[in-house]
């Protein structure tokens, strides 16, 4: 059966987390154009190589980082969301 | 046995026609380049030839002649679909396949036994009279079945009301069917081929050159070659080939699993999905049962099959056809689904002059293919956007415009 490293649990069954898409900025809600804002809510690189996505432990309701290669399904990293992705 | 058979066997060189045409090298220059052999691309390339005179044209695939998600499928076909935007295209698809088999010379196995949606919850039922009406509206063979006629039609369905979740109605669609995927591709390949499309299998697709905002041409891994107008039409890589454009598309890729069991003789005559437990059935003019509809619950780019799934798709098929018990599985695959945030497809222009895109097929491209390549072909030779595919167009996400359709197969509704 498959794993998962959450920062917070340890070592987990893949069952027990919930995937919840690609990380990406929000853009700001004052500023924002219409089309930009399209694409925040509907499009995303969607890319087949290394990704940063949201996950979930469900058990326990904590939201975190991981980087996961879409091709090979290996997950590289996973860290809290305090650690920003793109400053790490 | 015949003679001609023998003399088959024992000839010195394959006595066989090529259908799909020599294989050669690539020429400098096409009127149009269409990336993607595989159904939709290969019906694009025959109506660009037959109804518009467009011959000079070159079909790209990084494998062979529907190898993806063309040979993947589970080969179901119908058109009862929620939004009136869909009922419309897959009725004017089904239409086009009753006649396939003449059309293309070619026995693509079209069956009609129908379908048969379960609901198993009061929820379910009202989104199955809905769907009713607007099928029926739209001329579509589609009703509500309650629980005494399923049971005659379908003896084996399990209609016990003491099951986990019993079924309480169905929608049965007449109009519902199956053909063979194979053939609907070579098909179209081979009347495309006849009459002067040149079909290049392996032969990938590295990158789009674009000047001033319009395609000019394709490199590939065999050289690169300048075009007019280019399609791009690759079920489960719309996105990595969009983003060599530099389209980016409101595309998630999920793997889509399904299974075959060992044959049996036939017992089973329609198509039975439920999707209240994710999974849906037919029984193969072969006899095999054929169990799909398992999407992995997160993207991906591969198609490994998985236990997890194979378990859950057993553990739903069982739910109604205890039988299946006994049953041993004899194959288990993946097919690449390109799901779309509504559930429709992605037709039409693209941000890129002269640059068309068949892409979002998540669960929904196998019966699509006549009236898309079709639609294409009109686009691509008149410029004039087809009324059956105009809701479809990329745009539609900028105009918040989306065409939810909840009939579709694995939506998470």
């Amino acid at each position: 059966m498959k794993t998962l490293l959450c920062p917070l649990n340890g070592i987990r069954n893949i069952d027990e987390f919930i995937y919840g898409g690609e990380y990406h900025v929000e853009p700001d809600r004052k500023q924002v154009d219409r089309k930009a804002w399209a694409e925040h809510v509907f499009f995303d690189t969607n890319s087949a190589g290394v990704v940063t996505e949201w996950w979930c432990h469900t058990p326990s309701s904590f939201w975190f980082l991981a980087d996961r290669d879409t091709v090979t399904d290996e997950v590289i990293n996973t860290y809290p969301f305090s650690i920003d992705p793109v400053e790490r | 046995m015949p003679f001609g058979l023998l003399k088959y066997g024992l000839a010195r060189t394959y006595p066989g026609k090529n259908l799909f045409g020599e294989s050669r090298s690539l020429k400098q220059s096409y009127d149009v380049v269409i990336i993607g052999a595989g159904g939709h691309g290969a019906a694009c390339a025959y109506y660009l030839a037959k109804e518009y005179g467009i011959t000079n044209v070159a079909v790209l695939d990084k494998g062979y002649l529907g190898g993806g998600n063309t040979a993947r499928n589970t080969a179901v076909l119908r058109s009862n679909y929620l939004t009136e935007e869909g009922v419309a295209f897959y009725k004017a698809s089904l239409e086009l396949y009753k006649s396939l088999s003449n059309e293309l010379g070619l026995n693509i196995m079209f069956e009609q036994r129908g379908q048969l949606t379960l609901a198993h919850s009061d929820a379910a039922v009202r989104n199955l009279r809905w769907r009713a009406e607007v099928n029926q509206h739209l001329g579509v063979r589609s009703e509500l079945m309650f629980n005494d006629e399923i049971a005659q039609m379908v003896p084996h369905l399990r209609m016990d009301t003491a099951a986990r979740y019993p079924i309480l109605a169905g929608l049965w669609h007449a109009d519902g069917g199956t053909a063979r995927h194979d053939a609907v591709v070579w098909g179209y390949a081979k009347e495309a081929a006849a009459r002067g499309v040149e079909f290049h299998q392996l032969t990938e697709a590295t990158g789009i050159d674009i000047d001033h905002g319009k395609v000019t041409g394709v490199r590939t891994t065999r050289g690169d070659i300048s075009c007019g107008k280019v399609i791009q039409a690759v079920a489960g890589s719309s996105s990595v080939v969009g983003n060599m454009a530099g389209i980016k598309l409101p595309i998630h890729t999920f793997p889509l699993q399904a299974m075959v069991t060992q044959p049996y003789k036939p017992l089973l005559e329609p198509h039975i999905s439920s999707p209240h437990h994710h999974v849906y059935i037919h029984q193969t003019s072969r006899g095999e049962f054929v169990i799909g509809g398992g999407s992995d619950p997160y993207p991906l780019y591969n198609t490994r099959a998985t236990l997890p799934m194979r378990e859950t798709l057993s553990a739903a098929v069982l739910e109604l056809f205890p039988f299946l018990r006994e049953a041993r599985v004899m194959r288990q695959w993946a097919g690449i689904t390109d799901m779309t945030p509504d559930y429709s497809p992605i037709m039409g222009e693209s941000p890129v002059q002269n640059y068309y895109l068949d892409a979002g097929w998540g669960t929904w491209g196998f019966k699509a293919t006549p009236i898309s390549g079709m639609t294409m072909a009109e686009l691509v030779a008149t410029d004039r956007v087809p009324e059956l595919i105009a809701p479809f167009s990329l745009d539609r996400f900028y105009r918040f415009e989306q065409v939810n359709e909840a009939g579709a197969t694995a939506a998470s509704h």
